[in-house]
């Protein structure tokens, strides 16, 4: 087997080059420092900023891989902020380490029911997932704005800000956080049946039900999933600015996510999903991200270089760009509605 | 029409995926206004041959002409401006879009630049005048049933100025109206001139409206023959390469005993399309269900399988009452169920074979019951040889492989639950005659270790072979079961078409 047919190929050289072009540019990229036991660098500052997005977009996997969608993620990211928030701003005692683990424990049960909402409407009422999250995705912020009272909720608490910036041995806590997460789904995947089933479910839901798999309770599952690693990542996020703004919290995360899962190879078509590539496609966003600050773009325009990177890696990767390049003035238009066996037998890698 | 010039002439033809050939050196000529069929098995390279011919595949070798002039045809739809049009097995149309827009996809009649939809309707519905249909143009196309989709795959073939037509396998769904339906065309269109490829299963059908035949084995050339002058059984012989007798059906001894123990019985069962069915299937038993399309054949399959929703009616498993609400359900009570529509239904084409087999019985376990990965190959790969599934290959995508290995695969996934009863609808459709007569055996073999079998068949002579007993279906309801012994293919036939007003 060729490497570069690999699902994996496209998106690691993506992120290799970029890391690549930023190493040029500025040699201190790739340096990393230990100060007082801690590691300290760019790099560093990638894998933790990079929690949140990971978390969100490892949720959005599992749904998208069951031809879902989840566009509620942001909105789920602001009301666990300000639930969290809100239960140590009410406390007594908000430095107790007691305190925030409450505060957290609540929070991501109320992202579990978000989730679950979610997952209801879409596996046992029917309804089409991009309608059945967008309800959410409008009405969470309100939700979120009626916790705070309006305001941005503000609180000083040092076990709260160590979620975000403390560090657990010499890494980043926010880090450990990812890398706990994606070990948790990489094993639930292989060690358990859930993965082939997932993917049953994405690729075909009646033949699956004929079959006999629980297309309902994987499809609900999901969202439950993403509903608390989104609940997740919102407090997260929370403990970076140390403050709950239901506006800002998690906004277009959403769109994100679905772009690190598409960066990573998984279809949103459903079915084979791929949570490695998925990995890869947030590494790919956070460094662009880093990239844009570094290089000193305003911020007015730095979505259009962003624009512009995606764009090109996105196309890099499509497979009829490369068959394309391959038969250069050679078919007019490419195949239509080519079936399964007309493919080129490579896809059975993974 | 030898001294003719052929209208359509591949020669020397290769086609190459990878390393194997599925097409070798192969040629192949169609004459203006004669009906040439293709036969061979599954794999044979009929599908290959079809894709070269009408621009979906590229020759690695060979040439094509058209008319005497060498043809490229970089895509179909470059293929169908030189007049040759496709209608392909599986239909491949919009099902959302309404059936004057499929049928004229692409070339919509506009008016000022924009596609006038009143003239559209009216084209349209002038060219399903043409085939003797009654259908709105207006209406979706997915509101119809297949038969009536495949008809308006046919019509959109023929909406243009067509000179070649291929028809792959266009009579799977059609019940016997719609097939002579569809022959009456075929020969209003040959007599216009046009040169017909007609890929079909069915040998009946082949000899009724071919006059030529070209058979490949193995992606080469077998030979092309006058269909007059061609026995059927040389033409089975020269698909299969070697003897037929290897392949004869094996005769089932009859259930002699007529009270064996009953393992499933049905009362009242009344779902949409099947009404007030009573329905005993005896352990070790066929019973074949023969019925028209639309007969509720598949309503009573699912009805019994809890694929569908039971309106009304008992389900009694071994005497006692099963509440069949879901697949899953049946499952766990020994109940498996193989649809009809392998595509839709059936095979999870992106996954691997290997997948596809262990995905019901993994079902079943549960999640958290993972069957190791060792035990998993064991398990296809002890089903891959029972079977014959070909490729063997545990990983390649189920939807890579024939028809015939697809409804293998899907069979096995049943039988590695250990089912009690078995459901099949149509499982023998589009399928070739070697797989075909697998499929068949190994169901007798397991109605003859114990197992109830429930099989659907459009051709009676299989339901009436296979069968032991037969239940025939007529609008929504079982009017007869059977003996197969005591009827013949013609009485069943008188059965199954009876209009219900002269029963009796």
């Amino acid at each position: 087997m060729r490497i570069w047919r690999h699902r994996l190929f496209w998106p690691s050289a993506a992120l290799v080059v970029l890391v690549a072009v930023n190493a040029i540019a500025r040699p201190q990229f790739l340096r990393i420092t230990l100060q007082d036991g801690e590691l300290y660098g760019a790099l560093i500052d990638i894998l933790r900023n990079s929690a949140p997005l990971m978390l969100v977009a490892l949720g959005m996997t599992i749904v998208i891989a069951t031809r879902g969608i989840d566009l509620s993620v942001g909105a789920v990211m602001a009301v666990s902020g300000a639930v969290a928030l809100t239960i140590i701003d009410g406390s007594g005692d908000p430095g107790a380490t007691g305190t925030v683990l409450v505060a957290v424990v609540v929070a991501l049960l109320v992202s579990l029911v978000l989730g679950a909402w979610n997952g209801f409407l879409v596996s046992a009422l029917g309804i089409q997932p991009i309608v059945a999250t967008l309800v959410l995705m409008l009405a969470g912020r309100g939700v979120a704005l009626l916790i705070t009272g309006g305001f941005i909720t503000t609180v000083n608490s040092a076990p709260l800000a160590y979620i975000a910036s403390g560090y657990l041995t010499v890494l980043p806590f926010a880090f450990i956080i990812s890398v706990v997460v994606i070990t948790a789904l990489g094993l639930v995947e292989r060690r358990t049946a859930l993965g082939v089933l997932t993917e049953a479910v994405g690729i075909n839901p009646e033949a699956s039900r004929l079959a006999g798999v629980r297309s309902r309770g994987i499809i609900w599952g999901a969202y439950m999933v993403s509903g608390v690693l989104a609940g997740l990542a919102g407090i997260i996020y929370a403990s970076n600015i140390k403050a709950a703004d239901a506006n800002a919290a998690g906004f277009l995360i959403e769109l994100y996510a679905i772009l690190a899962v598409v960066l990573g190879g998984t279809s949103l078509a459903g079915g084979k999903f791929s949570i490695a590539g998925t990995v890869i496609g947030v590494l790919i966003i956070q460094t662009l991200d880093s990239t844009i600050l570094f290089l000193g773009v305003p911020s007015a325009q730095s979505p259009v270089f962003f624009a512009f990177v995606v764009v090109a890696v996105v196309i890099a990767q499509s497979p009829r760009t490369r068959n394309a390049l391959r038969a250069l003035g050679g078919a007019r238009r490419p195949r239509a509605a080519a079936s399964v066996q007309d493919r080129p037998k490579v896809e059975v890698a993974s | 029409m030898d001294g003719a010039r052929p209208l359509l002439e591949l020669t020397g033809a290769t086609v190459r995926f990878g390393a194997d050939a599925a097409l070798d050196d192969v040629s192949f000529r169609m004459f203006p206004g004669e009906v040439h069929s293709l036969m061979g098995e599954n794999g044979a390279g009929k599908s290959t041959l079809i894709k070269a011919v009408t621009g979906a595949l590229a020759l690695d070798e060979g040439t094509l002409t058209l008319d005497g002039d060498e043809v490229r045809f970089p895509t179909p739809h470059d293929a169908q401006r030189a007049g040759i049009s496709t209608v392909y097995q599986e239909i491949e149309l919009l099902p959302n879009l309404s059936v004057a827009e499929n049928i004229l996809l692409g070339r919509e009649p506009r008016a000022h630049g924009v596609v006038s939809q009143r003239r559209m309707r009216d084209q349209a519905r002038g060219i399903l005048a043409d085939l003797g249909l009654d259908i709105d143009p207006a209406s979706i196309l997915g509101t119809h049933s297949v038969a009536v989709q495949q008809l308006v795959a046919i019509a959109r073939a023929i909406s243009t100025d067509v000179r070649v037509l291929v028809l792959d396998e266009p009579t799977s769904s059609l019940d016997l109206d719609e097939v002579g339906e569809l022959f009456r065309i075929i020969r209003e269109l040959k007599a216009r001139g046009v040169a017909i490829l007609f890929v079909s299963h069915f040998l009946d059908q082949v000899y009724e409206i071919c006059d030529r035949v070209t058979v490949l084995r193995d992606g080469r050339l077998v030979g092309e023959y006058l269909t007059r002058e061609l026995l059927r059984i040389d033409l089975v012989h020269k698909m299969l390469g070697h003897d037929v007798s290897d392949y004869k059906a094996r005769q089932r001894e009859p259930v002699t005993q007529p009270d064996a123990p009953v393992f499933l019985s049905a009362r009242g069962v009344t779902a949409r399309g099947i009404g007030a069915a009573d329905l005993d299937l005896g352990e070790a038993e066929i019973v074949g269900i023969a019925g028209l399309l639309g007969s509720g054949r598949t309503e009573l399959a699912r009805a019994l399988t809890g694929a569908a929703h039971l309106d009304a009616g008992i389900i009694r498993i071994e005497g006692r009452a099963a509440h069949l609400d879901s697949p899953r359900r049946a499952i766990s009570l020994g109940v498996v169920y193989s649809s009809e529509n392998r595509r839709a239904e059936g095979i999870l084409a992106e996954l691997s074979v290997l997948e596809n087999i262990t995905l019901a019985l993994q079902a079943h376990r549960g999640i958290f019951r993972r069957i190791r990965p060792a035990r998993q190959r064991e398990l296809a790969q002890s089903w891959v040889e029972a079977l014959g599934i070909r490729p063997p290959d545990l990983d390649r995508p189920a939807g890579t492989l024939s028809g015939g290995n697809q409804q293998k695969v899907l069979l096995a996934r049943l039988l590695a639950l250990a089912p009690r009863v078995l459901v099949l609808d149509e499982p023998t459709r589009g399928i070739d005659v070697g797989a075909k007569v697998d499929i068949q055996n190994l169901v007798g073999e397991l109605a003859d270790n114990g197992l109830s079998v429930m099989f659907i068949s459009a051709e009676l002579e299989e339901v009436l072979r296979v069968g032991d007993r037969v239940a025939i279906l007529r609008d929504g309801r079982i009017v007869e079961t059977l003996r197969s012994g005591d009827m013949t293919v013609d009485s069943l036939l008188a059965l199954v078409a009876q209009p219900d007003e002269q029963e009796g």
